[in-house]
């Protein structure tokens, strides 16, 4: 079965004035038809620039694609023109951004944002289009939708702007939809609901989803399949139940272990455990590998040669020297 | 919207009667008593000088004069030009209309230039076009207006004699011929005050586009596949226009005081060149009703700057 | 949890004050560098000029009237055959020190008025910025012009002719050009009184004096200082356009604007009289704007791409 959308050694490099900034450095991930894709790692690890990477959407000064390949559905959009992957934006692959309150038009109706994603790609009248709208906001739940379609943003709560936002997002029927960090902004009980939401709507269109977050709980409540990146390349990558089961690099390892546990309190310490150190700067970027530097198994072969991605198990792979033959 | 309107209307009074307090102020702190003039004019016919003293109460105590006053300039009696030998209202009459085409015309060639080239520039930031848009439009806002009027009418009128440099109101022509003339007449101060409120505009649409373009909506926007052009006139331009248009009412009281320059160089009959010949002729009256006026205008524009932003931007209206 | 915590070999940056930081951010506006050195240049050439340029300002000479420039005379001579470079000299002196005087009486009015109106919090406040609108209100060249016709001749029988109008000048454009000083400060003292660090201040016992002058004030310099220099140009244009108006300083003074006043009912046959003072006004104008231009960028930390 051929993949849905196959990243292939992407880099985004970034020009600024201390240097360039290679945000996302090496990164494959595929993603297959109808499947949930979590992408998890720290702030600052590249996640949200290889998500915008994928429709171009990053500033390009200072921001460039280096290199690399990023194949939909057959086809790389990296050598497309904007114009032309404008074709794929909305229609084939949506987004879902992290910020309810800042990512709508203030002066525009919600309505109006929704709809003219409909008459752009489905050619819908205005008409028809409002009929459609009104119909998403339903399935987003909207309460009074009828009504609410001529509000503002600014006359909604954030966890409802987020499901407008999703209801932006899905509006065309997309094939896959990225959701960055969809819930990071938002109450904790708000978060459940989104979640909720999302698995709902994937459920009724089988679209494919690329959810990247930082947060080990949502992964393993909505991942099948995960992806963890550090300091701009990937550095495990194995099906929810393997990556929680055996999570093979230190860095999983720590993330998994830093995810506060009640009902382990009595047989482990009471203090949360933490990956001490910080995410490397990634101007100029050592060799080596890029965690070593807060590993606590790291061995001078860590910082002399980078590690690669190599499959340990069927569907989980890891880029760690640790285990590997010498 | 309507009560927003009230309530802004209903600061503005205040903010009128402040200013009105201050010129009277001025007035009565001024050394050599202005109104006394009006006894020992001898242009002034002694019932008007005697009746002018009666209603400014000239020798009532200050508040009782400021109030007789007050009541007067809103009853639309501003009182009477010495020098003129007119009703000062009548005179003011005569020559806003004039200003008001002039600074009309001048605000809208800006606007034609700046709100393309801004735009353009802001998609395209740190290009040539750029580069050379915000150099021109330095020496645009850097170049006093007399200075250019002078220039103008050293190129256009003494070098090439293209253009008249001194402005009629009577015109010997109808239909066609008198267009024509008026155009070419007006054309020299209407480009001056142009050139320099559309330069500093260039650079504050550009400016506000920019603030608005790297906001997370336009990303949204753009993920919607909506194209370029799109995503900058309905969603960028819709945005940024907002402070622009706010911008334009609060700077056209700097407009006006830039039309008293031009109106001196170009001689041109308006309400400026009238309050610099009032102010040389000592005709207090009109030094007076010619300041109060401004006043009043800036004040009106700063309303009409209110009631633009709450209408745009619909996150005023509903507070 | 104790583990091998290996020294990140990563970047290590210089640690660069402020100031430099600022220095160099600035220097990277090929215009500001431009306009600083345009600057430095006029008040150079005004400040030390006069002593290399020996010719009188008003050696009255009806031999050489109206003359284009020459080796004599580099600007050329006016009406009275006056010599136009040691007029321009003299008047430069005159025109850049109103535009400094007036930029300090606007700052520090300003300054004060914005501090106190931070700094409180009940009716002051309130009453500092309605009276801070209402000025802003005010339309400001007609009552520029209003205020000199009305105080002209008073100030000078108190303080001579040129050093009366020089005072009411400075007053008069300083005293109309305070609030948008005044707004910037209160914003900055607004938001940054309620900073952690100026509660930290607070808590160790930090008269409110303390608080302002150590803590806040150097944080809000920055708008200020742009603030100020925009003040200078608009200082120096307002009094250009004055003395154009023939409301300025007295008829012999020659500065630019008084020069412009008296040359432009000759531009057709010495169109040199007119053009070196208004080009002098527009380079120091542009020069100002330069340096205030980049002075945003550098101070501001928020670039925009």
């Amino acid at each position: 079965m051929t993949p849905l959308l196959e990243i292939k050694g992407l880099k985004t490099h970034f020009g600024t004035d201390e240097g360039i900034v290679q945000a996302v450095d090496g990164v494959d991930i595929t993603i297959n038809k109808g499947e949930t894709l979590c992408v998890v790692g720290e702030s600052g690890c590249g996640k949200t620039v290889t998500a915008m990477s994928i429709l171009k959407l990053i500033a390009m000064p200072p921001g460039r694609i280096v290199e690399g390949q990023i194949i939909f559905e057959g086809r790389d959009l990296v050598p497309l023109t904007s114009n032309e992957l404008d074709e794929v934006r909305a229609k084939e692959i949506g987004f879902i951004f992290q910020e309810p309150m800042t990512s709508l038009n203030p002066v525009l109706t919600v309505g109006e944002q929704i709809a003219e994603s409909l008459r752009r790609h489905d050619g819908l009248s205005r008409k028809d289009a409002l009929a459609r709208t009104i119909e998403m906001l339903k399935l987003v739940q909207i309460p009074n939708a009828e009504a609410r379609v001529h509000d503002y943003p600014h006359q909604f709560s954030g966890g409802m702007r987020q499901r407008v936002m999703i209801a932006i997002a899905l509006a065309c029927r997309p094939k896959l939809v990225i959701a960055d960090e969809p819930t990071t902004a938002l109450d904790v009980t708000i978060q459940a609901q989104i979640l909720d939401l999302l698995q709902d709507m994937k459920d009724r269109f089988g679209m494919a989803v690329m959810l990247i977050t930082h947060a080990m709980g949502v992964v393993a409540e909505t991942a099948q399949r995960v992806v963890v990146m550090y300091a701009g390349k990937v550095v495990e990558e194995a099906s929810v139940e393997r990556l929680f089961a055996q999570p093979s690099h230190p860095y999983t390892q720590g993330l998994i272990r830093s995810i506060p546990r009640i009902d382990l309190d009595s047989e482990h310490k009471a203090r949360l455990e933490t990956i001490g150190g910080a995410v490397p700067i990634l101007i100029n970027p050592a060799p080596g590998c890029r965690f070593a530097p807060r590993c606590r198994h790291a061995v001078s072969r860590c910082i002399e040669t980078e590690p690669v991605l190599r499959e340990i198990a069927s569907g989980h792979r890891v880029a760690c020297h640790l285990g590997e033959a010498p | 919207m309507r009560q927003y309107i009230l309530r802004r209307l209903l600061i503005a009074i205040p903010s009128l009667l402040g200013i009105s307090l201050v010129l009277f102020t001025v007035l009565a702190l001024a050394p050599g008593d202005p109104f006394s003039d009006l006894a020992t004019n001898p242009n002034v016919p002694p019932e008007v000088g005697l009746a002018l003293r009666a209603k400014f109460g000239l020798d009532d105590p200050l508040y009782l004069r400021y109030l007789h006053w007050l009541v007067a300039m809103a009853q639309g009696d501003w009182g009477f030009s010495f020098v003129s030998r007119v009703n000062v209202d009548t005179l003011i009459l005569q020559r806003l209309p004039t200003t008001l085409y002039v600074i009309g015309s001048a605000q809208l060639v800006a606007l034609l230039i700046a709100i393309p080239v801004g735009v353009y520039a802001a998609t395209r930031p740190y290009s040539i076009f750029d580069q050379i848009a915000n150099t021109l439009a330095f020496i645009g806002f850097s170049l006093p207006t007399f200075f250019t009027g002078i220039l103008f009418i050293l190129i256009f009128s003494v070098k090439l004699d293209w253009l008249p440099f001194v402005y009629t109101t009577d015109i010997n022509a109808t239909g066609i011929g008198w267009l024509g003339e008026e155009i070419r007449q007006a054309i020299m101060p209407v480009m001056v005050l142009a050139l320099f409120q559309g330069a500093s505009l260039t650079r504050f649409v550009r400016s506000a586009m920019l603030d608005v373009i790297r906001l997370d909506y336009v990303t949204t926007a753009r993920a919607k596949g909506l194209g370029q052009r799109r995503v900058i006139i309905k969603h960028v331009m819709r945005n940024a226009m907002i402070p622009v248009v706010t911008l334009i009412a609060l700077q056209m009281p700097a407009v006006f005081g830039g039309a008293i320059v031009t109106e001196q160089i170009f001689r041109v009959p308006g309400i400026g060149s009238l309050l610099i010949s009032s102010i040389l002729s000592n005709d207090t009256p009109v030094v007076m009703a010619v300041t109060f006026v401004f006043a009043c205008l800036v004040v009106l524009f700063n309303l009409i700057a209110d009631v633009l932003y709450g209408w745009l931007d619909p996150r005023i209206s509903f507070r | 949890m104790a583990g091998l915590t290996l020294a990140s070999p990563s970047v290590e940056r210089r640690a660069s004050s402020p100031w430099r930081e600022t220095w160099r951010r600035y220097c990277r506006h090929k215009l500001a560098v431009v306009g600083a050195v345009l600057l430095l240049i006029l008040v150079a050439a005004v400040v030390f000029g006069p002593f290399f340029w020996h010719v009188s300002i008003n050696d009255i000479d009806f031999n050489a009237t109206l003359q284009g420039p020459s080796l004599a005379h580099p600007f050329g001579t006016d009406d009275l055959g006056q010599d136009l470079l040691a007029r321009m000299l003299y008047g430069g002196r005159i025109s850049l020190a109103v535009g400094l005087a007036a930029m300090m009486v606007s700052v520090i009015v300003g300054t004060l008025v914005g501090a106190l109106a931070g700094m409180s919090r009940g009716a002051l406040g309130h009453a500092l910025m309605w009276l801070t609108d209402l000025f802003l209100s005010l339309p400001q060249l007609p009552l520029l012009l209003l205020l000199i016709y009305l105080f002209r001749d008073q100030l000078k029988a108190v303080f001579g002719p040129e050093g009366g109008i020089f005072i009411l000048i400075v007053l008069v454009i300083g005293g109309l050009r305070w609030m948008p000083v005044a707004r910037l400060v209160r914003a900055q003292f607004l938001s940054l009184r309620e900073k952690e660090f100026v509660e930290a201040a607070r808590a160790i016992g930090a008269s409110p004096t303390r608080q302002v002058v150590r803590h806040i004030l150097p944080n809000a310099l920055g708008p200020v200082i742009i603030a100020g220099t925009i003040d200078v140009a608009a200082a120096i244009i307002a009094e250009s356009t004055l003395s154009f108006l023939g409301l300025g300083f007295p008829p012999d003074t020659p500065t630019w604007g008084r020069l412009l006043y008296d040359a432009k009912d000759y531009l057709d046959i010495s169109a040199h009289w007119a053009l070196f003072p208004g080009a002098a006004i527009f380079i120091a104008v542009m020069a100002i704007n330069f340096i205030g231009d980049g002075l945003r960028d550098a101070l501001d930390a928020r670039r925009v791409v």
